[in-house]
């Protein structure tokens, strides 16, 4: 990732002294403008340039328009599809340090657009049947290496990347909502009216990274915020958190880093000594979501 | 089991009279389609409003994500077939007193599946993109097999009904010499210049029979499939392995009493009486008995196996079915749409034309039913709670969009085999010819 960011400012550098302020940059070895209109009229000034599919072109400085963020669809489209290469991300919930501030809630549910009913990440008050007590259990997607829903979607809409995160593309899905069906974690939510701020929204290109702009009629579900991974940041309800529930990493690298503390520690020894556990491990779904158990003196 | 149990001796020419009569657009024919497309206009101004507004018209929400619209589909995908059943596995047995009726099992089988196809359509959340399917379908998922066998289905049903009728559409051709033109040239092109001939027949039968032996796998498949998209996942409630068998069983009876219905109606709006007979009705009662009784016992399967249990998540669903939440509508279903009703027609009386039919009706609502409580209670009991979302989502109740999106296309099949037993007689004529001859020599 950092090497990713390294691209991007190396070639932020290069297109300024291009003289085409801020055009799109990208990681990995693309190059990308934001469509050609035909309304601009030509300046005569060409300049070469290094489509997405590695294709050398030649476009007058007319028709480049200046953008600081990647806006082409079919891009993005791409990109979110592959995911990030060597990566194989983690959540890990301290359930006993939870105490239902709900900041992960509120970050998750204005980064994507969600109306209140909506969850990508819902905190669930738990009831422990054999203390009587009942704790707090934030729930997100668990990204699941052997995923329910990616087998039974009809149109790859849904999709496990080589980063572990499963996406869903909502200019693919068709709405029939076998996911909803088949996910045992109840983690997908579906658009069944027109979304929140939709019309605010109509202009922004789709990024399935961050599943923004929702669209109606299709589902939405956590995306472990593929878009801030993408940045080399944290997911938007891991630093939310005030209380340091949330660990967030790479399984690769055996290093996780906790939300609030910053404090990046050993995924396996973490999970070791505190009895982490998946939920419901006898579905045989193989959650990426691991569970530290709740403090047994809280009730 | 094998004679023929139309009653009395009539020529032919009296048969040809008696069947074809009804192959006409009279007054009564225009009032009732007349009252349909009123229906259904008024049905599809919802539909429109659900297009324009999105499935949030439906009284469906995160938790119940699949309500009645599937309850419906696995319904009609359940009653269309019945045609397997009468038309082939009977048929190929030889069970000929089944040939009168075998075409009306048809004209169901082929309405309702034609029609489970567009319910799906309805369930989806983006109909635009409904071509997805074929350019970006993965062969993994139930829904890519569900669409592959119930467009089979259809296609085969559709032939089924089709190329035993050569014989009658020829003789629509030759003797209704008063239909309008358009019909007239109809039936010359869908005869396929059918003259009779004993090479003709031969044909004609061999196609049948490779057609009656297809079906059977397929008919088999598309209800099986069907249950494989509760069945396949990790769900309580769904994930049980007879779901194939316990589907395709209940089948056969919302078919059988579907059929039943249709048979009365015809026999008494087009005056069939000679040739659809009470006999008939007493043996269709009798396959209604058998394949209840299947249906009975899969039904003992699916609920004291995991209801035994203590603690499991199905027992859990299975205890809420018998006495919770779902309890009333479950007995309701269970007792008053199956149990009841099956053990009133064992007796002879109660298999009589028109208790049967009152009989079937209700077993055919009961069917109807049953499937929403196989679809919605399942989605309520999930494994996390239902928390933090309005107080409505621990429940569910379809809206008026909702029920007269359903309504329509109960509007479609009675639409469709209106239309088809007007163009075409819903006797086979020279079924009942053949065995008239038959028995006489």
């Amino acid at each position: 990732m950092n090497m990713a960011n390294k691209n991007d400012k190396s070639r932020r550098s290069f297109l300024q002294k291009l003289g085409i302020a801020g055009a799109s940059t990208v990681a990995g070895s693309a190059l990308l403008l934001q469509g050609c209109s035909d309304s601009n009229k030509a300046s005569g000034n060409k300049v070469k340039v290094l489509t997405a599919d590695n294709k050398l072109v030649e476009v007058d400085v007319a028709h480049l328009k200046p953008g600081d963020k990647i806006q082409d669809l079919s891009y993005l489209q791409k990109r979110g599809r592959e995911g990030i290469p060597g990566k194989k991300f983690v959540m890990v919930v301290d359930l006993a340090k939870c105490k239902n501030a709900r900041k992960c809630m509120k970050a998750c549910q204005s980064a994507h657009q969600l109306k209140p009913e909506m969850h990508h990440l819902n905190v669930l008050e738990m009831e422990d049947p054999v203390k009587k007590t009942s704790y707090w259990m934030p729930k997100t997607c668990q990204h699941c290496d052997n995923p329910p829903c990616v087998s039974v979607c009809p149109v790859d809409a849904t999709f496990k990347r080589q980063d572990g995160i499963v996406l869903i593309d909502n200019e693919r899905c068709i709405g029939c909502r076998f996911c909803v069906a088949a996910c045992p974690y109840s983690a997908r939510t579906f658009n069944w009216t027109e979304p929140k701020n939709s019309d605010k929204m109509a202009d922004v290109t789709y990024d399935m990274e961050l599943n923004v702009p929702q669209k109606k009629g299709t589902v939405t579900k956590c995306a472990f915020s593929a878009d801030q991974l993408r940045h080399g940041k944290l997911p938007y309800c891991v630093s939310a958190c005030p209380n340091g529930v949330y660990y967030f990493g790479d399984q690769n690298e055996d290093l996780v880093t906790n939300g609030t503390t910053k404090k990046t520690v050993r995924l396996s020894h973490l999970l070791e000594e505190n009895a982490a556990y998946t939920l419901m491990p006898e579905l045989g779904t193989k959650p990426s979501v691991y569970y530290l158990p709740p403090r047994e003196s809280e009730g | 089991m094998n004679e023929t149990i139309t009653k009395g001796h009539f020529s032919e020419e009296q048969i040809d009279k008696d069947l074809l009569k009804n192959v006409n657009w009279g007054g009564k024919f225009k009032l009732w389609m007349g009252f349909l497309t009123v229906s259904l206009i008024i049905c599809l101004y919802y539909y429109y409003q659900q297009l324009q507004n999105g499935l949030g018209v439906t009284g469906l929400h995160d938790y119940v994500s699949w309500g009645i619209y599937i309850s419906n589909f696995v319904f009609f995908v359940a009653t269309s077939l019945i045609g397997m059943l009468v038309s082939s596995v009977l048929g190929m047995m030889k069970v000929s007193w089944v040939r009168p009726v075998a075409r009306i099992a048809e004209l169901v089988a082929v309405a309702f599946a034609m029609v489970a196809g567009l319910i799906i359509i309805t369930d989806m959340g983006r109909p635009d993109r409904l071509l997805n399917v074929f350019i970006h379908g993965r062969v993994q998922s139930p829904i890519v097999w569900d669409i592959a066998v119930v467009v089979t289905y259809v296609v085969i049903s559709a032939l089924l009904l089709y190329i035993p009728m050569l014989p009658d559409i020829a003789l629509c051709r030759d003797k209704l010499n008063n239909v309008p033109k358009w019909q007239q040239k109809m039936y010359k092109s869908l005869s396929l210049g059918w003259n009779s001939t004993a090479k003709q027949f031969r044909l004609m039968n061999r196609y049948t029979r490779i057609l009656l032996v297809l079906i059977i796998p397929i008919a088999l498949s598309i209800h099986t499939v069907t249950s494989w998209l509760f069945a396949m996942t990790l769900r309580s409630g769904w994930d049980s392995p007879i779901f194939g068998p316990y589907f395709v069983s209940g089948a056969f009876v919302a078919g059988c009493a579907a059929v039943i219905i249709a048979m009365f109606f015809f026999r008494n709006n087009y005056k069939l009486k000679e040739y659809i007979t009470a006999d008939h009705f007493d043996r269709m009662g009798k396959l209604l008995v058998l394949v209840a009784l299947v249906y009975v016992y899969f039904n003992i399967n699916e609920i004291i196996v995991p209801g035994y249990k203590a603690n499991t998540a199905d027992a859990k669903h299975v205890h809420e079915m018998l006495y919770g939440h779902d309890s009333v509508m479950f007995w309701l279903v269970q007792l008053g749409g199956l149990v009841v009703p099956f053990l009133l027609i064992l007796f002879k009386p109660m298999r009589k034309p028109l208790p049967l039919t009152i009989i079937s009706l209700v077993i055919l609502a009961g069917a109807w039913f049953k499937r929403v409580l196989i679809v919605v209670p399942t989605q309520l009991a999930p494994y996390y709670p239902i928390q933090n979302v309005p107080e409505g989502w621990t429940g569910y109740s379809p809206t008026t969009p909702e029920v007269a999106i359903t309504v329509a296309s109960f509007i479609l099949v009675l639409m469709i085999i209106t239309v088809l037993a007007k163009l075409f007689p819903v006797v086979p004529i020279w079924e009942v010819k053949e065995d008239m001859n038959h028995k006489n020599n």
